[in-house]
């Protein structure tokens, strides 16, 4: 990694002892760290570890119940509706499985933010629209439907979508979810490619290990809801904390577990199982 | 006293329900009536689309369907008629009831199955494929994009439909009439015309707009609130069917009642 300087070291977002609750269960428990500018952040964590709660809380798609998200100046957890959508216009999602509108184009898809939000003209939407496609390799591909897309280039075509306004910040959930390694190696190369031409800053969260290591400026992991280490890659991949070393060396939890966490996790872990979102994980 | 509870918390569920729809209506009523003058123009294409999904589309069943239940009201009309001798009444009861009452409500009984089910599916189906978290991502509010074009659509296509279904109806009617009671065709429809009152036709037409928010309401809430998975669609359509029936039918109930009272001075 090479170094950097000073001047980049300023915090596009900074997160304040963040707790998200979903009904009366605290899924995240009091987070507290910073997305540098122009940095790849990987969020770390297995299945059901919160990261995925993490993400959609920072694109607004969640409410915090207390706690700071500073990005841009203002604290998405006390701000207005209209506020948070004029962030939302700076801000890019790459959602898990595409999240491309199957009645539209591809093209029409990546169109979509641009004929929402901007007064240009059809002939300049257009060009933009090639443009974006270009950049994710997808030159050619404005009249397919999503459906006529593999795993992979639809995953790409989001991200498309997501840069067609020109986003500081781009998010990816899960970018290399369900894709063989060849293409989830696409998807990656296309992250560090973005990075080097657009130097923006990007927030990835993940499960997949190689491709964490490959892209991460720096990692956070995650796991209940907690911090559990977070360095750049050398850190983490030397670190000797026993939960990172359990996470990277893929050790299975072992099967007898204290007679209270045991109960606890009877109790607990299954209450708010129907419409949480952390079952999502690693589907 | 655990059964008066039971029908305590029932009632408040209800109520709470309602209450989501109203303001699911409230923010589609906004985008469609307010926001236009604020520079963010309805979404016209959407709208004509969802109209021709809605209201078009739908002619050929509904047609078939409201002639049958024409010639059935005819049937069942002379059955009890023809003990008076007074068969020829026949063009009278098919029309009324047509008009009144049942055009409306056979109508809304066919756009839940064919619309207010495809809304609760689509919308449902996007919840679980991220693409209504999609839309928030990119600053664009899901009841703007697609609840408040089918409100429209709806609201527009239900009395079209109405009208369409009364007029299947009598001829339904003109049927019997013309092969069983004696009448010519022409002297027929103009029996039935001579019966109606345009307050006839314009309370059955008043039901059927309020139907048709009913059922985008519920169509559209359902969708909205879809939980995670595939079986989720599923539940949220059979939902969406089942309670917008019933709601059309307490609409109906309520405003012919009101119509009844109004009708008496």
């Amino acid at each position: 990694m090479e170094p950097r300087d000073d001047s980049k070291l300023e915090a596009m977002i900074s997160l304040r002892d963040l707790r998200v609750n979903y009904g009366e269960r605290e899924i995240l428990h009091g987070l507290t760290f910073e997305v540098m500018r122009g940095e790849t952040l990987v969020i770390l964590g297995g299945s059901g570890s919160g990261k995925s709660t993490l993400l959609r809380t920072l694109v607004g798609l969640q409410r915090p119940s207390s706690g700071e998200i500073w990005l841009k100046g203002k604290n998405l957890a006390v701000i207005s509706d209209a506020e948070m959508n004029a962030i939302r216009k700076r801000i890019g999602m790459s959602f898990q499985g595409g999240a491309l509108f199957g009645s539209m184009t591809v093209g029409e898809n990546v169109a979509l933010p641009l004929r929402e939000h901007t007064r240009l003209e059809e002939p300049t939407i257009e060009i933009i629209v090639r443009l974006k496609l270009d950049q994710v390799g997808l030159a050619g591909f404005e009249n397919y439907l999503p459906s006529q897309l593999s795993g992979g280039m639809k995953k790409r075509a989001a991200v498309a979508r997501a840069m067609a306004m020109d986003p500081e910040i781009l998010f990816f959930d899960e970018p290399s979810a369900g894709l063989d390694p060849i293409i989830a190696a696409g998807v990656d190369e296309l992250i560090l490619e973005l990075k080097k031409a657009f130097h923006m800053t990007i927030v990835v969260v993940t499960h997949e290990l190689a491709s964490a290591f490959l892209i991460a400026d720096r990692m956070v992991l995650i796991e209940k809801g907690n911090i559990v280490a977070s360095g750049s890659r050398e850190e983490m991949r030397s670190s000797a904390h026993p939960r990172v070393r359990q996470f990277l060396d893929r050790i299975a939890e072992p099967e007898v577990l204290q007679e209270a966490d045991y109960l606890q996790m009877l109790t607990e872990d299954h209450r708010a199982a129907g419409r949480s979102m952390t079952q999502r994980g690693g589907v | 006293m655990e059964f008066a509870a039971q029908i305590g918390g029932s009632v408040t569920d209800g109520l709470a329900y309602l209450g989501s729809l109203t303001s699911l209506g409230a923010r589609a009523a906004y985008y469609t009536f307010i926001a236009p003058f604020k520079g963010k123009p309805i979404r016209l294409q959407q709208t004509i689309s969802q109209a021709m999904q809605v209201g078009v589309r739908a002619l050929p069943i509904l047609s078939l369907i409201t002639f049958f239940i024409g010639l059935i009201l005819a049937l069942q009309s002379a059955y009890e008629l023809r003990k008076f001798g007074a068969i020829t009444f026949v063009a009278n009861a098919v029309a009324i009831s047509m008009t009144r009452e049942l055009g409306p409500l056979i109508t809304a009984i066919v756009v839940i199955g064919r619309s207010g089910s495809a809304f609760a599916a689509e919308i449902g189906t996007m919840r679980v494929t991220e693409e209504i978290d999609a839309l928030e991502t990119m600053a664009i509010h899901p009841v703007d994009f697609l609840v408040a074009p089918k409100f429209l659509a709806m609201t527009i296509m239900l009395p079209c439909l109405t009208i369409w279904a009364n007029s299947m109806g009598i001829l339904g009617g003109a049927l019997f009439g013309v092969t069983q009671a004696g009448f010519f065709f022409g002297r027929y429809i103009r029996a039935s015309l001579d019966t109606l009152f345009l307050r006839d036709i314009v309370t059955g037409l008043i039901k059927s707009v309020v139907f048709g928010i009913a059922i985008t309401a519920v169509g559209c809430h359902e969708g909205l609130t879809t939980g995670v998975g595939a079986e989720e669609v599923g539940r949220s359509t059979t939902r969406a069917v089942v309670v917008s029936i019933f709601l059309v039918i307490l609409v109906d109930l309520v405003f012919t009642t009101l119509f009844f009272f109004l009708g008496q001075r």
